[in-house]
């Protein structure tokens, strides 16, 4: 034990620097005083309730999680037969089909921004919530691929062809079969594609608009105007059902597993 | 039967090709294509000279290239020896790399705005400076490459940290008695085992670090100020505030050809070195 102390003393820092800041922003939420200050005065619960009097933080709120939630779905529905089109037939061009679908994380999300705005968006007059939901499901499919291409790698395909010589048909087979073996794939697939859209802020900042924004958006905008604890607040709000969802995942999944 | 089933594969992986060609694949293109078009719609080099001679872009160039670079060293020698320890001799092995998994699903905009609450002119390192006597009145420690390279490797540490945990675990540990009861030193075993048989996860962790830092919009917009613009912010502002779409796209498609050229050089590279990855 006594070997590795200096390795010790490095992980500790380490921890302080990716750690610290965050509680820290947690700690100056709860602070008495007009503007973000650690270590902070007092102790107040007012700033939380603030988050609510600011009203584009609702909508963004609502509209960030129709997005996560939605572009996940799309993505999924777009997906998840490519996966298993990939991995269960052999046909012409098969490499080709599975790069395209794992590209968007090639690409610079700034990049995809920019292009969806200018080649899409202002091309076919394209509204906001359209836009940023096919932009985040464009982010969404390489999770999904990479994570469900992984499980039906594991997933024994004459489980299937069993199924169906026993007159099973298509549908029964998917539902009872092959969802129940890839189950936990697709769940953490869809956890991992859900927190980055939900965090996604440089695909956003070009496709959305005056009334029709997001909460990372929304936040760095109040950031550059305003420096009261009502960030703070939300921040740790934010952080604390992160937590609360990493619970969940190490007790259902095991976090290693989607990470 | 054998006919309907060879061609079924199309049914399911169609959709996703069409919305992935249409929606990324076009405007991909449709960028590349606009960007070697002159005003008189000819083909040309004329944007790419243009931008390579203006003085700005260059700044902004290398200001984002060593930026990232810096990053990416920093990155590595605060994470090799933290990812070491986590792999060999730490008994909260899943703690810690929740730890650092944690930082990775909260949003940039947090980890930035936190390094505005530390490193403000009220923040409590200008305090802690002041009251030692160090500095008379608050320095600015914000809005610049000094924040934002803080910025980026606490943004991107946890990867490099995960990165090389993944094959630091695969190191047996005979491998370091073994050098050791033949007599290697410490430093030995580190320089002839440890660090050979760690090069994958540190050029894997490097490629990730340094394109995302390159690539990475949210803090530099917010830790950096307008005279410390990188490629991101400037697609942004050329984009966005300047409405000059055409500098816009010749910076983000040599912002691509730099991170695919890196991401398949390093990685060829790499595979050369050691085939049995």
């Amino acid at each position: 034990m006594k070997k590795s102390k200096s390795l010790f003393l490095v992980t500790v820092l380490v921890y302080v620097f990716l750690i610290g800041p965050l509680l820290i922003i947690m700690a100056s939420s709860f602070s008495d005083t007009n503007f973000l200050k650690f270590p902070g005065e007092g102790f107040t619960l007012r700033w939380y309730g603030q988050i609510m009097q600011v009203k584009s933080f609702g909508s963004a709120a609502k509209n960030s999680i129709i997005i996560a939630f939605g572009a996940t779905l799309i993505a999924l529905i777009l997906g998840l037969p490519a996966a298993y089109a990939l991995n269960r037939y052999r046909f012409p061009g098969k490499e080709l089909i599975k790069s395209l679908f794992l590209s968007p994380v090639l690409i610079p999300v700034i990049v995809l921004g920019f292009i969806m705005l200018r080649y899409v968006v202002n091309r076919y007059s394209l509204s906001a919530m359209p836009s940023l939901l096919i932009g985040h499901t464009i982010l969404s499919i390489p999770y999904v691929m990479r994570v469900v291409t992984s499980s039906l790698a594991n997933f024994d395909f004459s489980m299937e062809e069993a199924a169906r010589i026993l007159g099973a048909g298509n549908i029964y087979t998917f539902f009872h079969i092959l969802l129940p073996n890839i189950k936990s794939g697709i769940v953490s697939a869809c956890i991992m594609a859900i927190i980055n859209s939900f965090n996604n802020v440089s695909l956003s900042a070009f496709l959305t608009r005056a009334g029709v924004s997001v909460l990372p958006i929304e936040m760095m905008s109040y950031v550059e105007y305003h420096f009261d604890p009502t960030i703070a607040a939300l921040a740790t709000l934010l952080m604390v059902i992160t937590l609360g969802v990493m619970l969940v995942i190490e007790k259902t999944l095991g976090l290693q597993s989607v990470v | 039967m054998v006919e309907k089933k060879t061609k079924i594969y199309l049914l399911f992986i169609l959709p996703g090709c069409l919305f992935l060609a249409f929606f990324m694949l076009i405007p991909l293109f449709s960028l590349l294509f606009k960007s070697f078009l002159d005003e008189a719609g000819s083909f040309s080099l004329t944007n790419y000279f243009n931008i390579f001679g203006s003085t700005y872009f260059k700044q902004v160039f290398w200001r984002s290239i060593r930026l990232s670079l810096l990053s990416t060293f920093l990155c590595a020698l605060l994470g090799f020896p933290t990812a070491y320890y986590i792999s060999k001799y730490s008994k909260n092995k899943g703690v810690l790399m929740a730890l650092a998994v944690f930082p990775m699903f909260t949003s940039p905009v947090i980890r930035s705005f936190s390094w505005m609450v530390i490193l403000g002119k009220k923040g409590f390192v200008n305090e802690g400076l002041v009251a030692l006597g160090i500095v008379d009145k608050p320095i600015s420690l914000l809005y610049n490459e000094f924040s934002m390279t803080v910025g980026f490797i606490q943004l991107f540490l946890p990867l490099m940290i995960l990165s090389l945990i993944g094959v630091m675990d695969n190191i047996s540990d005979d491998l370091n008695l073994a050098a050791g009861s033949l007599g290697a030193s410490r430093m030995a075993v580190f320089r002839h085992v440890v660090l050979p048989l760690s090069i994958p996860g540190l050029v894997t962790g490097s490629v990730l670090v340094f394109t995302g830092c390159l690539t990475a919009y949210t803090t530099p917009q917010l830790l950096g100020g307008t005279d410390t613009r990188v490629l991101a912010t400037m697609i942004y502002q050329q984009a966005m505030s300047l409405g000059d779409w055409t500098q816009a796209s010749v910076v983000a498609v040599v912002m691509i050809v730099i991170t695919v050229t890196v991401t398949n050089v390093i990685n060829y590279i790499s595979r050369k070195l050691n085939p049995t990855i």
